[in-house]
Formats: C-alpha cells, structure tokens, sequence
C-alpha cells in the first residue's frame, strides 16, 4: 500500500479522535435521559483551557487533567437547569454552547497565536507498531486516541454490562420506573451530564493540545455539532460510535484532499448530517424500535407529581 | 426473618394544588391478611399507597411498622421496610428485557454482568410461585398479565413482606385474573400480607378478608368481608343504593342513522383488522359491539370516526357517504365520538377544563369570531357543562390532568352529546371508573336514546352491553360473529361462544 493510502488513514484516525470522544460522553448523558447540545461550547472551553495550562506548566497532561475538571463544572449549569429546575433541555444546552464559547474567546484571547512548545507526544505501541500498514495506522497514534478508542469500548461494557449501567439506562427511559426501584434519578442525571462534558473537554484538549498545538478562536469548527448527529448515527451506542467517529473523521480528510478535484469541501462538510439523516430515514421505514431513542430523552423528570 | 408483622397508618394527609386527596387517614393490616382499598375514582387509594411507598410525602400523618414509627422518604426505605408495590400503571422499562427490569431494583444484582448472573435465581424463584417468563424477552413482547408477574417478582425478590397492588385486575382476562388471585391466596398463606386497590365489589368479595373504604379522601368504612355482600359495600363505598339494574324502557327505533358497508380496515401492523363488516344503526338506539379487546373494535370505531383510513367498503351517515372524510368533517356530519384511552386521546391534559370543553368544537360559530376564540362564551359553555354532567372540579380554571377519571370522562361525556349529535361512538366508555360515574354515564346514553339519538357503544363489560343496548353484535377476529336483539334471551345466552368464535348467526 502506498504511503499516501496510509496517510490518510492516520489523518482519519486523528480527525475522528475528537469526535469519539464527544460521543461517547454525550451518549452516556442521552441515555440517561438528558439532551446536552452543549458539545460544541464545551469543547471549545476544554480546548482553550488545555492549551492555557499546557502553555503555562508545560505538562500536556496537567493541560488535560484541568480542561476535563473545567468541561465537568461548566456542565453543571446544564445539568441544574436541566434535572433541577426542569426547564427545556434545548434552550438550556444552546445556552451552554454561547456561555462555552464566549468563554473560551475570552480567556484565550492572550494566547491567540502562540505555538505550544509542549505537546501530547505520538506514542508507538512497542511490537504491534511495527506491523506493516496497520502499524501505522492504530499504533503509531496519540495518546487521545487510544484513550478514545478504550473509553469507548469501557463505556459499552460499563452500560450493558453492569447494574449501574442498567440503572443509567432505565433513568432515560422511565425515569419513574426507576425511582419506584430506588434509583437516584437526579443523581445519575447530573453524573452522567458532568461525565458528558468531562468528554467533550477531553475532546477539546486533543484539538488544542495534540491535533493544532496552538489555540484559536472557533477551532472547534462545529465538531460539536457533528458529535450530536453521530451520537443518533451511533443509536445511543459508544461500540458503533467507534465506527460512526471514524467514517466522519475520513469525511474530515477528504474535504482537503478532494478539494483540488473540484468537489466543494462545503459539500463535505454536510455529508455527516446528510449520513445522520439517511440512517434515521432507513432505520425509520423499517423497525422503529431499533431506532431505540431513549424513550424520555429531553424530558424532565419531576418527583412526586402524578 | 420477616420485616413486618404489623402496619398501621395513623392521621395520614396529602393534597395536590390545595385539593385534599387524603384527610387523616387510619388503616391497618396484618401478616397472613388480604386488606381491600375500596373507593371510586379519585377517593384517594393510590395517593395513600404512594405515601406508603415513599414516592409521595405526607403532609401530615405517621406510618408505624411493629408499632414503631417510621419515616419513609423514598422507595429505597420502602423497599428495605419489606414493602413492594405493583403499581397500575406498570414501573416496567419497556425497551429493555424482563432479566434488565428486574436487576435494577434487586437488592442482590451484582455490579459486573448483572444479566447473566442473577438469571438462575430468578429463574428458580419464579418456579416456585408456578411463573414462566423468558427473562432474555423484552417487555414490550410480554401480554399485561406476563408483565404484571414480572412486577409481583421484582416485589417478591426484595422479601417484600407487604405487597401493595393498585387495580391490579383492570388489564388482565378473566383466566389472568383467577391466575392472580390464586397467587395471592399462595402468598397469604406464606404470611405475606397484600393491599389490594380496586373498585370493583367481586375482587374485594373474593380474595379480601378485611376492606377499608375511602370516599374523597376520607375513611367511610372498614368491615370483614364476611357478612358483607355486593350491595351493603356498593352502599359504603358512594353512600347510596346503586342501580344495577338501569331500567331501559322501549322506545320504537326511528330512522336510519347510520350504515356500513361490508368495510375493510387494516391494523396497526398492516394486517386486516376489520373484515367485511356491515350493519346499520337506527335513532334511539344503542347498538353494541361486544368481544375480547383486540378483535378488531378500536379499528372499527376509528374508521367510522375517521381517524384510520378505511381500505374498502362504505360508512354512511344519514345518508352522506363519510367514508374517509376527515375526523372533523366526519363530526360536523352527526358522528362525535367518545374514544377509549381518555386521557391520551380523550383530552389534552395540559390545557384548562375550557379548552379541554371544546375540544373539536372550536370551530364552531358560537365559540369564535375569525380566528379568534371567545373566551368569554367559552367559559360560560364549560360551566354549565360542568354543572349539566355533574364533573366534580374546584374550577374550571384549572388544568384538566388534574382531574380523577370519573370527571374527566363526564366532561367527554357532556362536550360529545352536549350538541345532540345523530350518532355517538362510545367506546369504553366506563372501562376503569367506579360504580358511581358508571352508574351516571350509563343514564347518561339512555337518555341520548330517550331524545332520539343513537349510540354505537364498543364495551367489554356484558353487563353494560345488556343492560345499555338494543342490539348486539359480537367481534372476533376482525368479523361480526352474529348481530342478536337483546331481548331474545334464548340466543343471547349464546353470547359468550360467539366471542370465542365458535358459534356464528
């Protein structure tokens, strides 16, 4: 295989790192029953805090550690607006994503433009690096991507595979269900919208910190976005997450290296909502059960009432 | 080791929106006993039940267990007090399989595989009380009777030593509900002691010993079911002798109101629901449709109201083809319609009592100017419609979920015929109330016959259909077994072979 063949491919593999992990997070938050269209702000957030700390300690890891603290409490405000006051789920995660990225602007106005001298390194997994192709392709990658990649698959097992996971499923689908079963509704709401913007900041620290190694204003790019049609792309699932993320990343690459072709990258661009569009319509006119929604996605949930 | 010997409720009080739901109430029960919670719609029994379980908060009022007080303020403590409860309305995750519904409340469920390893307990335990359920099926596939064992389950497995049931008969067949009892006499005998809400007088007669009644709110009565009978705890549980006999007196029937055509009509899942059916209604007449749900009645009474497309055939109403017209065009023919599932198809629970009292009428010329909607004759409507069909409602400012079920369908009820439409298509319309707004909706259609209207009524209940209807017809399968006179005793005994489809006319 050429060596253009499998540039691509790792150009595909890094371009869908981000979007893996947003999803994995805002699956975790949809199937408790929570919508966050938060992403894209707190994406933004986790980057410029990343690159901020990264910049000022040096250390790539303190830069991840505190974009991943900051993406937890600035969900909060969705998660107290969404489970406690119980107001409308979509107006409280638009708001989220102004607040994040005006935020971001804000802080990271001083370091528009300044190169990071230290950046989350490549590391080649010893052994399988070496075999041909593939090597380089999955094993010659950043750390974010293997932490991705792992998430993903820990975050399948953690919700079919274990009791919390159950009780975490059961929230988004019959909250009341639930509760009559002793399970803390608002608890595992607001843990699962924290977990859910823990991963959009990690999201953003690899935008910041491995991917550009520097910080500017909308870099996100409206990756956010795609993170939310991939999350239906996925039907709620992190395993076909890891597929979906990595089809919209190749999408990503393509823009460019089509582009002298002739094919618009604006065209590109869309093809992710477009694919989101076509599975909803074809899963749609077959079994609407496999579309498998959670039944009380972006509803609030309100104790005691009858 | 059993949890609870005794349990007593003392004072116990609750009110929504400032209307009291429960007022001081007492009640026992002990190990080994089957306590009845009699009351009609909106008497307060699932309120009370609720606090028991921890979902709703008293505002005033203690719960003792083994004479110690104890304060129950969520399910969890309910459930370590050895409490369960199977709620009416099944706390079932539908998309998910019986073995996932039954891990999450299970004290035992182990963190890591939790499917695969309490499988065999559960397995081994629904064994012991006769079950048999495929815990790898989703809910969704299972009948309401299987659902509601997978509910007596989840309760079981906790050593629920009270097990609460909230009208636990109301969604199940007749031999689902000897199955039930039968489990419930099995549990009494191991000393577990059950709550039963119901309303209706056979259950509480047959499995109960003791029966607390509630009306509004209050306690009216307790008594040992022995030495009571239907009618002293009919009298108890509304305050007066009920008619169960309504005299339905002979009125010649008058025109042709309405007639269908050998009409075809596909189900949800694109099957033939209705086959072939023809029959035609008279003014002052009720003509019953009787049968086991699902035989093709909802899908009749939607076609004819408009709301399902009609595949072949003809539905005439005096005269004009309706035959897929749209539901309002179909309504401002003659035909208004009270639908089953009243709260989902019946109202729209979040709107005022007002709103809810127009409802398909707003159109009309006495309730709008343009496109604006005179509020002010709206409101007038609604209150002499509340004051004409009795709905029990502190104001008809208030937003009708609100509201018990009984009311809610005198409301139907009265906007329906309020207009004295040719025809009215009732379908279930007391499935679920008490024998008070029973008793009333039933008048109710026979004086819609007096007046010289018409009344196309699907009902389950044999007893409403005999007492209410002219003719009847009986559905199987999607076809009319046989369409007798109600008066013809000889044939009508019939009846109950024609539903099973073994006999046809």
């Amino acid at each position: 295989m050429d060596d253009v063949m499998i540039s691509v491919l790792q150009r595909t593999m890094v371009a869908g790192t981000p979007l893996l992990l947003g999803t994995v997070g805002e699956v975790i938050c949809e199937r408790s029953g929570i919508l966050n269209l938060g992403v894209e702000g707190v994406m933004s957030l986790g980057a410029v805090v990343a690159f901020i700390v990264t910049y000022t300690t040096g250390n790539p890891w303190f830069g991840l550690m505190a974009a991943i603290g900051a993406g937890m409490v600035i969900s909060l405000i969705h998660a107290f607006a969404s489970v406690t006051l119980q107001a409308n789920q979509v107006v409280s995660g638009l708001a989220l994503t102004m607040i994040g990225l005006g935020l971001s602007g804000m802080l990271g106005k001083p370091y528009v433009g300044r190169p990071l001298a230290e950046k989350m390194n490549d590391v080649a997994i010893p052994w399988l690096c070496d075999i041909p192709v593939v090597g380089a392709v999955f094993f010659r990658q950043t750390p974010f991507f293997y932490m991705a990649v792992l998430l993903a698959l820990v975050a399948w097992f953690f919700l079919e595979r274990t009791r919390l996971g159950i009780k975490v499923r059961s929230t988004g689908e019959h909250p009341r269900a639930a509760e009559t079963q002793g399970v803390n509704v608002t608890l595992i709401r607001y843990a699962c919208v924290m977990i859910g913007g823990g991963f959009s900041a990690m999201a953003g620290a690899h935008l910041s910190t491995s991917y550009s190694k520097s910080w500017i204003e909308g870099m996100t790019a409206g990756r956010g976005w795609i993170v939310i049609a991939l999350t239906i792309f996925a039907l709620w699932n992190p395993g076909k997450a890891i597929g979906g993320a990595f089809l919209f990343g190749g999408i990503f690459v393509l823009q460019y290296l089509l582009q002298p072709l002739g094919i618009s990258p604006n065209f590109l661009a869309m093809l992710p909502y477009g694919a989101t569009l076509l599975i909803l319509i074809i899963i749609g006119l077959g079994d609407q059960r496999k579309l498998s929604a959670p039944a009380q996605l972006g509803e609030p949930y309100k104790r005691g009432e009858r | 080791m059993k949890k609870i010997d005794t349990l007593e409720m003392k004072g116990i009080s609750k009110s929504f929106q400032g209307v009291f739901a429960n007022r001081g109430i007492d009640l026992q029960v002990k190990s080994g006993e089957i306590l009845g919670l009699l009351g009609e719609n909106g008497a307060g029994k699932t309120t009370l039940m609720n606090i028991l379980y921890g979902l709703y908060q008293p505002d005033g009022g203690e719960i003792l267990i083994n004479k110690k007080p104890v304060k129950i303020t969520s399910p969890t403590e309910s459930i370590a007090h050895g409490i369960g409860m199977v709620h009416q309305h099944f706390m079932l995750v539908q998309n998910h399989s019986v073995i996932e519904n039954i891990a999450l409340g299970y004290k035992h469920t182990p963190f890591f595989f939790p499917k695969i390893r309490i499988r065999e307990q559960v397995v081994a335990f629904s064994k012991k009380f006769n079950f048999s359920i495929d815990p790898a099926k989703k809910v969704w596939q299972l009948s309401a009777g299987e659902q509601q064992r997978v509910e007596i389950i989840k309760a079981l497995l906790n050593g629920a030593d009270l097990l609460i049931l909230d009208e636990p008969t109301s969604v199940l067949t007749p031999q689902e509900i000897e199955e039930l009892f039968r489990i419930l006499k099995d549990m009494k005998a191991q000393g577990h002691m059950v709550i039963l809400i119901s309303h209706k007088l056979d259950e509480i007669m047959d499995v109960c010993d003791r029966v607390t009644v509630l009306q509004k709110g209050k306690i009216v009565g307790n008594a040992d079911t022995e030495g009571m009978n239907k009618q002293s705890l009919a009298r108890m549980m509304i305050g007066r002798d009920v008619l169960f006999n309504v005299h339905r007196e002979k009125i010649p029937r008058g025109k042709k109101v309405l007639s269908v055509e050998t009409l075809n009509v596909l189900g949800d899942k694109g099957l033939p629901s209705v086959k072939d059916v023809s029959f035609d209604i008279h003014a002052s007449e009720i003509f019953g449709v009787a049968g086991v749900a699902g035989n093709g009645q909802r899908e009749l009474a939607e076609a004819i109201t408009g709301i399902r497309r009609v595949s072949s055939g003809r539905v005439f109403s005096q005269g004009v083809n309706i035959t897929n017209m749209s539901p309002r065009r179909i309504y401002d023919s003659g035909v208004s319609h009270v639908p089953e599932e009243r709260i989902k198809f019946g109202i729209a629970p979040g709107l005022y009592l007002y709103d809810n009292a127009i409802l398909k009428q707003h159109h009309l010329k006495k309730f709008s100017r343009k496109m604006f909607l005179e509020y002010g004759r709206i409101k007038n409507h609604t209150s002499t419609l509340v004051e004409d069909y009795r709905v029990a409602t502190p104001s008809i400012d208030v937003e009708i979920k609100n509201l018990s079920g009984g009311n809610i369908q005198k409301l139907i009820l009265g906007r329906e015929i309020s207009e004295a439409p040719a025809l009215l298509v009732a379908s279930h319309p007391t499935y679920g109330l008490d024998v008070g707004a029973t008793e009333y909706l039933r008048e109710q259609l026979l004086k819609r016959r007096k007046e010289g209207g018409a009344v196309l009524l699907f009902s389950e209940d044999l007893e409403e259909i005999f007492e209410l209807c002219d003719r009847i017809a009986v559905m199987f399968q999607g076809e009319f077994t046989g369409i007798l006179d109600s008066a013809d005793d000889k044939r009508a005994a019939d009846i109950g072979l024609m539903m099973a489809g073994s006999l046809r006319f």
